[in-house]
């Protein structure tokens, strides 16, 4: 009898995941066990707790025990320098998102009830609240760690199941408006389900050509293309819809603007931060780890997407008379910046440059996003989130602070300078130039511009316009949601007008570039 | 180019196939129609008309359909597991003793919430 | 220009001078975030703040005391600003420390002195705010290691004065007085920034250290342009010919606004800026002879304007442009003024800040009533008031021994050494202040009581008195102090380097006599028509030099014809311009992306099924292009 030998698994590098993930089965068993009225007192320290011990476990690799060198768990996951900095974020990102989550007014009563019944008004007078959230997200969320560090195409697939079932279902649970928000459930569960069917076919694909499914193979494979190049080419362009689907890049783009609409803006916020800087993470991966040597071919392809999404992003933004909508236009057009820094990073030298700058630019932009959904979800009318543009006309008249501070943000989206937006774009385009994707920067610009004059409507429209007689309320916030705004704000002038720290440990964990 | 030749076949099969199907069908096929049969399928409960005052959809069927899903995949990897038991040895055990205590903490929150009853 | 090495890496206090510039931002931060929560201890906090950079700046100086000659300019680095442009870091030199000093010591008196000022104002914590701000912008301005950093921290003291200068936003002309100085300073930030730009591009960095190195060896004719743009900068800061009609209107503000930012600091960044930039001045010797022209131009105009003023702190601030323009011509002169501009802006920043106080001290007494003639003998109710004022009135005249006489007279003497009609101009503007300062005294306290019926005049509270006092006895001694033995020329030697042979101390030359002797003719007339003789109650109508005066030398009239009229027009052809042509094509452009925005957003119309046929005809068009560019 040979034995089969046991696969070494590098418990202390995976630990910051596997945190997230026992606090998610403690919190199923809470659920289980735990009293209805107690529940949600378990359930925010546990998930707090879990986030930042995660966040820890990424610092203590990063500052104590040293970046790994070399995939863990056979080859599976990789650790590395942009991994640990993409967790740190992905941590960071979640846990304000998880204080926004904490206000239950955005959650609905009982998911089961049909929106408008009888049960619906029971569970709402009960006080009910639908604690799933806080494990759904805690899986989510740990998908989200994996998703970014997974090093073989099959880790990588669960990885995106199990941050993406549990964000579909999220989606469902809007207090308000239940009807969209449940539309926007299914649809973003069909949606996905279809890109995943994508994803998985592609990597058949693959895995045909290569004979393995870790992402070193596929690129240790690929000098001997010997005859099986269709199934490559296929493969390529299935796994990039796939993940193109995930950041919301055009013409995959259809479902952002409906899910970020439908769902709870808090579920909003950590979909728009947590799961495009998971879905980078993982597209940097698999175009350079397992196809860098392949990017003669798949690079012209990117170009036009590239191109798409940020023009696309910026136009259609320009038409939109929905807040939640606007914003999450003005998420395609940033995934479009951002694939420019991708498409850059393959040009020789310049990777570090192009890396680090994605990381940054990621880390600034969800923090922002954070704060401007955040925001979003204290401008109300009696129906719930006064999503309608015309409703916050006139908002800096009323609550000067509020809309100051989203206008705020709105600049920091539009790159202006002395906020952290204007150092994202700037790393990530100067990166792009000295990559020689000068042509796409220029298109980056133009869009950027168009951008801009879509944010600057949202501030005319609050400052230099009356407001509605009947205008919406601004809720005073509850501590949470509060300290998101507070923590994003600082962060977007701390990093707007300080960025060099950040900048540095950024280029430190690009340095490494990916271990394979 | 004749690269891609085999993949044009197997499109050229698979929608020959689909299209043949689906036309012989209404030929060849026995035609008895009753009431049941026109309905939709839908896990055996009528989907219309809606229950009145939009009252709850049930889905037992459902939930008892995906609770046999769940211990069913936990025998397909019991399975080989047992085959291989001496081979894997005591990693073996305790990854094994690990998944199922997870499925265990998905099947102790169906039991709570009531689940497993059917009425 | 010898000056001494730059030394990187500075320690203890000096290494921690950060912190005097993020205090009062910390400050200012809590206080408008804060919003009406910290209404309650807001000023304390400001205080608290300006104190500490106080403190941490009298700590640095103490440590700069201990260290060499050659070894005081420290560098303090704080990071990256702009990546391969701009490195941001503090110079810590006896330049930068002595305004550091001023701002934060005089801040900090006017600071406490605002407590009981704006005791009644329900906007108390905001104002405050912005007075922080107003000391972190004015401390980054004149710590900077770099033209960028100083260009910032002069926008942000812009700022300050624009949100301070409005504080009171409710008047009119208060709102309409922000604006001017924010507009009129416009012009000349921009002459500063485009001089930045100019410096950029020609030596290839905007640190002092690197360009003032080189400076000698650029091009003549750059080099005048940096320096004259430089000067327009300078000149809208410190309210000089020609970008002088702000500061006037600017008494809107409260009055430690008055005394902190357009008397004592903000208004002296100009002279601050041509002495920090005097190896580029030395070395354009055109541009830094308009300096002194525009110098004495200002001292006589200022003068003039002081001279036929009734509202006491639009009197106050023509002196003050009077005594800036003293600097500004000392500032002109090259390594023998440096110190005599630098120590009589300190010996300024005390006397003036102790008379502005003072008059808002009276004001505060007097129902916020300003206009002189509705004054009069207010010495006997109002003790301590009118005698710091006075110690402040003697010490500008330049009284002998008190520090305006040892300061004006230093720059008279260095004038008259480099061009003597210069020095002259300056002796008689000399005289003119002499006339009009007394012509201030004597109206307010001494003479007929001529109050309004509900007036009922009582001294200040104690924070308010303290800090007069605090100022009058450095309006008595700091002159004294700095000039003799030339200690303040030679602490400043390092930063700014030091002439060829020091000047001495010349009591009784002929200049110095003349200018006593003017003194005290003008004080003479003063007392004639303002002290024994009866004031009318509304002003007469006066000869044409009166109202030449009155209407700031028909500055506002010059404006208006020369800018504000052709400006309008230039606007009204733009706009003809901009409706017809630009917007034809902008607004087709943008109807353009608009439309076609609407066109495209007809594709989401909400059906899952027609968002995943897109997605399949993307994935074809992906597959489709891959396998295309495959086959090139």
């Amino acid at each position: 009898m040979n034995d089969i030998a046991a696969p070494t698994i590098e418990y202390g590098q995976l630990a910051p995941m596997l945190l997230v993930f026992g606090a998610a089965v403690l919190g199923v068993l809470v659920e289980a066990f735990a009293p209805r009225y107690l529940r949600r007192s378990i359930h925010i320290p546990l998930t707090l707790a879990a986030l930042v011990g995660s966040f820890a476990l990424v610092l203590v690799q990063v500052f104590v025990s040293g970046v790994p060198t070399s995939p863990a768990a056979m080859g599976a996951v990789a650790v590395d320098g942009p991994t640990l900095f993409l967790w740190g974020v992905i941590a960071a990102l979640a846990f304000v998102s998880v204080l926004l989550i904490n206000d239950e007014d955005n959650f609905v009563a009982q998911a089961a009830a049909v929106p408008g019944s009888a049960d619906e008004e029971d569970a709402e007078i009960a006080g009910f609240s639908q604690t799933e959230v806080y494990p759904l997200v805690l899986f989510a969320v740990g998908g989200m760690l994996l998703f970014t560090a997974s090093n073989d195409l099959l880790i990588m697939f669960v990885a995106l199941e199990v941050m993406s079932l549990p964000l579909y279902l999220l989606c469902g649970l809007a207090r308000r408006r239940r009807l969209l928000s449940q539309e926007a459930a299914v649809k973003y569960f069909l949606l996905g389900a279809f890109s995943s069917a994508f994803f998985l076919f592609g990597m058949a694909m693959v895995y045909g050509f290569a004979g393995s499914v870790g992402l070193s193979d596929i690129n240790a494979a690929l000098p001997n293309v010997g005859g099986q190049e269709p199934l490559l080419v296929l493969g390529t362009a299935l796994l990039g819809v796939g993940l193109l689907f995930k950041i919301g890049a055009a013409p995959f783009q259809a479902w952002k603007p409906d899910v970020y609409q439908g769902a709870p803006t808090p579920i909003t916020a950590l979909m728009a931060s947590g799961t495009l800087v998971a879905a980078f993470g993982a597209l940097l991966r698999v175009f350079w780890v397992a196809l860098g040597n392949f990017d003669w071919d798949w690079r012209p392809v990117m170009w036009g997407v590239a191109i798409l999404t940020m023009v696309a992003g910026a136009i259609l933004a320009i038409t939109q008379t929905d807040i939640k909508r606007m914003l999450a236009y003005s998420s395609i057009a940033h995934a479009g910046f951002l694939l420019t820094g991708v498409i850059a990073t393959g040009a020789a030298e310049q990777n570090r440059d192009a890396l680090s700058g994605i990381l940054f630019y990621l880390l600034v932009y969800g923090i922002t996003t954070v704060g401007a959904f955040a925001i979003v979800t204290m401008v109300r009318d009696a129906g719930g989130e006064a999503g309608h543009l015309s409703r916050w006309a006139g908002l800096g008249k009323r609550s000067p602070m509020l809309a100051g501070v989203f206008a705020f943000f709105l600049l920091a989206f539009a790159g202006i300078p002395l906020t952290s937006g204007f150092f994202g774009k700037y790393a990530v385009f100067s990166a792009a130039v000295a990559g020689g994707v000068l042509p796409l920067v220029l298109v980056g610009v133009v869009s950027s511009a168009i951008a801009a004059f879509f944010y600057v409507r949202v501030i005319v429209l609050m400052f230099f316009s009356d407001p509605a007689a009947d205008g919406p309320t601004v809720v005073g916030p509850s501590v949470g949601t509060a300290s998101v705004v507070a923590v994003a704000a600082a962060a977007t002038v701390v990093l707007g007008v300080f960025p060099e720290p950040m900048l540095d440990l950024a280029d430190k964990a690009a340095s490494a570039l990916f271990v394979r | 180019m004749e690269l891609y030749v085999p993949i044009l076949v197997l499109a050229v099969l698979a929608a020959g196939f689909a299209i043949f199907s689906v036309s012989i069908a209404p030929f060849t096929g026995p035609k008895r129609w009753n009431r049941a049969k026109l309905d939709a399928y839908e896990c055996g409960i009528d989907p219309t008309p809606q229950p009145v005052g939009g009252g709850r959809f049930p889905l037992k069927y459902m939930i008892t359909a995906m609770l046999f899903i769940v211990f069913d995949i936990e025998i397909i990897f019991l399975y080989p597991w047992a085959v291989a038991f001496d081979k894997l040895g005591l990693f073996g055990l305790v990854e094994m003793v690990l998944f199922i205590v997870t499925v265990l903490v998905a099947y102790a929150y169906v039991w709570r919430r009531k689940g497993l009853d059917w009425d | 220009m010898e000056t001494a090495e730059i030394i990187q890496g500075a320690g203890g206090a000096i290494g921690a001078s950060w912190l005097m510039i993020a205090l009062p931002l910390l400050g200012a931060a809590i206080l408008l975030l804060g919003g009406r929560r910290t209404n309650g201890w807001g000023h304390l906090l400001g205080v608290a703040m300006s104190l500490g950079a106080f403190v941490v700046a009298v700590l640095s100086f103490v440590q700069m005391l201990g260290l060499d000659d050659s070894r005081r300019r420290q560098a303090v680095e704080l990071f990256d600003f702009i990546p391969g442009m701009v490195k941001m870091g503090l110079l810590i030199d006896p330049l930068s420390i002595s305004f550091a000093l001023l701002i934060t010591g005089v801040g900090s008196l006017i600071h406490i002195y605002s407590i009981g000022y704006m005791s009644h104002d329900p906007d108390r914590r905001r104002f405050f705010a912005y007075l922080n701000l107003f000391v972190a912008a004015m401390l980054l301005l004149v710590l900077a290691d770099n033209y960028v950093g100083l260009y910032i921290g002069w926008e942000g003291v812009g700022l300050a004065s624009y949100l301070l200068i409005g504080f009171w936003q409710h008047k009119p002309s208060a709102a309409t007085a922000a604006k001017k100085a924010f507009i009129v300073n416009r012009v000349g930030d921009f002459g500063l920034a485009i001089g930045i730009f100019t410096i950029w591009t020609t030596f290839g960095s905007v640190a002092y250290g690197p360009v003032f190195e080189v400076a000698g060896e650029a091009d003549q004719g750059v080099l005048t342009a940096i320096g004259l743009l430089l000067l327009l900068g300078a000149c809208g800061k410190s309210a000089q010919l020609p970008l002088q009609s702000w500061l006037l209107d600017a008494m809107e503000g409260p009055t430690p606004v008055s005394a902190l930012i357009h008397a004592a600091t903000m208004v002296t960044a100009g002279v601050y800026l041509v002495v920090r930039s005097g190896a580029i001045f030395e070395a354009a010797s055109t541009a830094q002879f308009v300096v002194t022209i525009v110098g004495v131009a200002t001292l006589l105009a200022g003068a003039i304007i002081g001279c036929a003023k009734d509202d006491i702190k639009k009197a106050l601030a023509g002196s003050t442009m009077s005594q800036i323009g003293y600097m500004m011509l000392a500032a002109g002169l090259g390594p023998v003024g440096y110190a005599f501009a630098i120590a009589h802006l300190i010996t300024h920043g005390f006397f003036k800040a102790n008379m502005f106080l003072g008059a808002g001290s009276v004001m505060h007494a007097m129902n916020d009533e300003v206009d002189m003639r509705k004054y009069g003998g207010l010495f006997s109710v109002m003790k301590v008031t009118a005698i710091t004022f006075g110690i402040g009135y003697l010490a500008i005249i330049g009284f002998p021994l008190l520090s305006g006489y040892f300061t004006k007279d230093g720059i008279i003497e260095s004038a008259m050494h480099v061009n003597p009609v210069l020095g002259w101009l300056a002796v008689a503007g000399a005289g003119i202040t002499g006339f009009y300062m007394s012509r201030v005294m004597f109206m307010t306290f001494f003479g007929k009581r001529r109050w309004a019926p509900d007036a009922h005049p009582h001294e200040s509270p104690a924070v308010m008195t303290i800090p007069l006092v605090i100022l009058s006895i450095g309006s008595v001694f700091l002159g004294a102090y700095l000039i003799l033995g030339n200690r303040l020329m030679l602490f400043l030697a390092p930063a700014v380097g030091r002439p060829a042979d020091l000047p001495g101390f010349h009591p009784f030359s002929a200049p110095g006599l003349t200018t006593l002797a003017l003194v005290a003719v003008g004080a003479a007339i003063a007392w004639a028509k303002y002290g024994r003789a009866e004031v009318p109650q509304v002003a007469p109508r006066g000869s044409f030099l009166t109202t030449f005066a009155r209407r700031d030398l028909y500055g506002d009239a010059l404006n208006e014809s020369l800018f504000m009229r052709p400006g309008q027009w230039l606007t009204r052809i733009a706009v003809f311009f901009d409706n017809r042509a630009v917007d034809g094509l902008v607004n087709g452009l943008a109807a353009g992306i608009g439309g076609t925005s609407g066109r495209m957003r007809r594709l989401q119309n909400g059906f899952v099924r027609s968002y995943a046929l897109s997605i399949l005809f993307g994935a074809a068009m992906v597959v489709g292009a891959l396998l295309y560019v495959g086959t090139l």
